[in-house]
């Protein structure tokens, strides 16, 4: 059970702080979504769990060891990084021969079977892949990887809707089949939002939440109507996101959708919705 | 089985109901397997968590029950089990709504009990 304890990890690149002081707990066998705006820090703290980069203050543990320099707790985690680092000249079929030497119970056959599925040529050479196919690649080592963590860089880069949606049921296959801890770090929060447990939002290097997502999600619920009977059911109400289309209006409501009141919307004749992962992702984020 | 990922409605309620849906419609035969967990979850890209939980509501309510080793069945009995239920909610569900929608569009009662009367020869 490989359970990653993040405490109070700072990192500082001269003198901005790309973390500041953040603690997290990762628990085993679940998906996560790392979200964040550009420059969060979301790279920042996946470059220090998987000690490509060490903190300046803090520290991290995985199943209850240090990561610093710790090969055997290293060894089950896979990276896959939005940079490509592979040798350009090698072959696929090549990158996954050498990955098993480091990752022994890297599955070759599944390697294979997969990029068959994804039409990826495993005879090609790195450097000759598009931006979508270096994707794939990538994403394909990772999944036969075997490793207990698999964390993902904006793992869907220049991918194609079918091989999106293909990416995503692969992962969850491969996940029933072996549950193991995944950490999604993406800007397309709508497209994974069904597939994620739990979501991690940081901020300007600080954790702003850390939910499941039916929480988040029933954190908050949009209301629309006429415009003047929203305005009455808002008040005393905090609220967001606010859209005008002239006497029409819709705002979304931080209010657990529990304690809504749906008589008093009855009597407006308002509509309630549900909130977009995404509209609240913004509000949390700006 | 269809899931509206715009619905204010959680997706393992969703989930669960559409199931139920099948059943009435004798998709899923009692004593006969459903899908399982890792199939729905696959298929409709979501969580095996929030799969799991929309199938323990009915194993809850045993509308399903579990085989070890084998899967996911339903229930004898279970058709009668969530008729008997949705029957309950039907008032709310169904008869306040269309009042409500009637009274929008200025539909009288008796002009409701007219359409009724008038569907029946369809």
């Amino acid at each position: 059970m490989s359970k990653i304890e993040i405490k109070s990890i700072t990192k500082d690149y001269g003198d901005t702080k790309a973390l500041d002081n953040v603690s997290l707990t990762i628990e085993p066998n679940k998906i996560y979504g790392l979200l964040g705006r550009n420059g969060a820090g979301k790279t920042t703290l996946l470059n220090l769990i998987t000690n490509k980069i060490f903190p300046t203050e803090g520290s991290i543990k995985i199943a209850g060891e240090p990561v610093l320099e710790n090969d055997k707790v290293l060894k089950n985690i896979f990276y896959m990084m939005e940079r490509n680092l592979y040798p350009e000249a090698l072959k696929v079929k090549e990158i996954f021969k050498w990955t098993k030497e480091y990752y022994l119970l890297f599955d070759i056959e599944y390697a294979n079977k997969l990029s068959d599925r994804f039409g990826l040529d495993i005879n090609k050479k790195i450097r000759s892949l598009s931006t979508g196919y270096a994707s794939i690649f990538k994403a394909i080592v990772a999944l036969a990887s075997n490793a207990d963590i698999l964390i993902y860089d904006e793992p869907v880069l220049g991918l194609d809707a079918n091989h999106r949606n293909m990416f995503y049921k692969e992962l969850l296959a491969n996940y029933s089949e072996k549950p193991k801890t995944i950490i999604i770090s993406t800007h397309l929060i709508e497209e994974v939002e069904t597939v994620l447990e739990e979501v991690i939002i940081i901020k300007e290097g600080k954790l702003i939440e850390k939910k499941p997502v039916e929480d988040l999600l029933a954190s908050a619920y949009v209301i629309s109507g006429e415009a003047s009977k929203v305005d009455e059911y808002l008040k005393d109400k905090t609220y967001i996101e606010e859209e005008h289309m002239g006497k029409y209006k819709s705002a979304t409501v931080i209010e657990n959708i529990q304690y809504k009141n749906e008589t008093l919307a009855r009597k407006l004749n308002l509509d309630f919705a549900k909130v977009e992962l995404q509209k609240l992702f913004i509000s949390l984020t700006n | 089985m269809l899931l509206d990922f715009n619905s204010e409605k959680p997706i393992y309620m969703q989930l669960a109901e559409a199931v139920e849906d099948d059943i009435l419609k004798g998709i899923f035969e009692e004593e006969t397997q459903v899908p399982s967990t890792t199939e729905i979850s696959i298929s409709f890209k979501i969580n095996p968590a929030t799969a799991g939980k929309g199938i323990n509501l009915l194993v809850d309510e045993d509308i399903l029950y579990k085989k070890r080793g084998v899967g996911m069945f339903v229930s004898k009995g279970a058709k009668e089990k969530i008729m008997q239920k949705r029957k309950d909610g039907f008032y709310n569900n169904y008869v306040l709504t269309l009042l409500e929608e009637a009274s929008k569009l200025d539909i009288s009662r008796s002009e409701i009990i007219e359409m009724i009367e008038r569907s029946k020869a369809r």
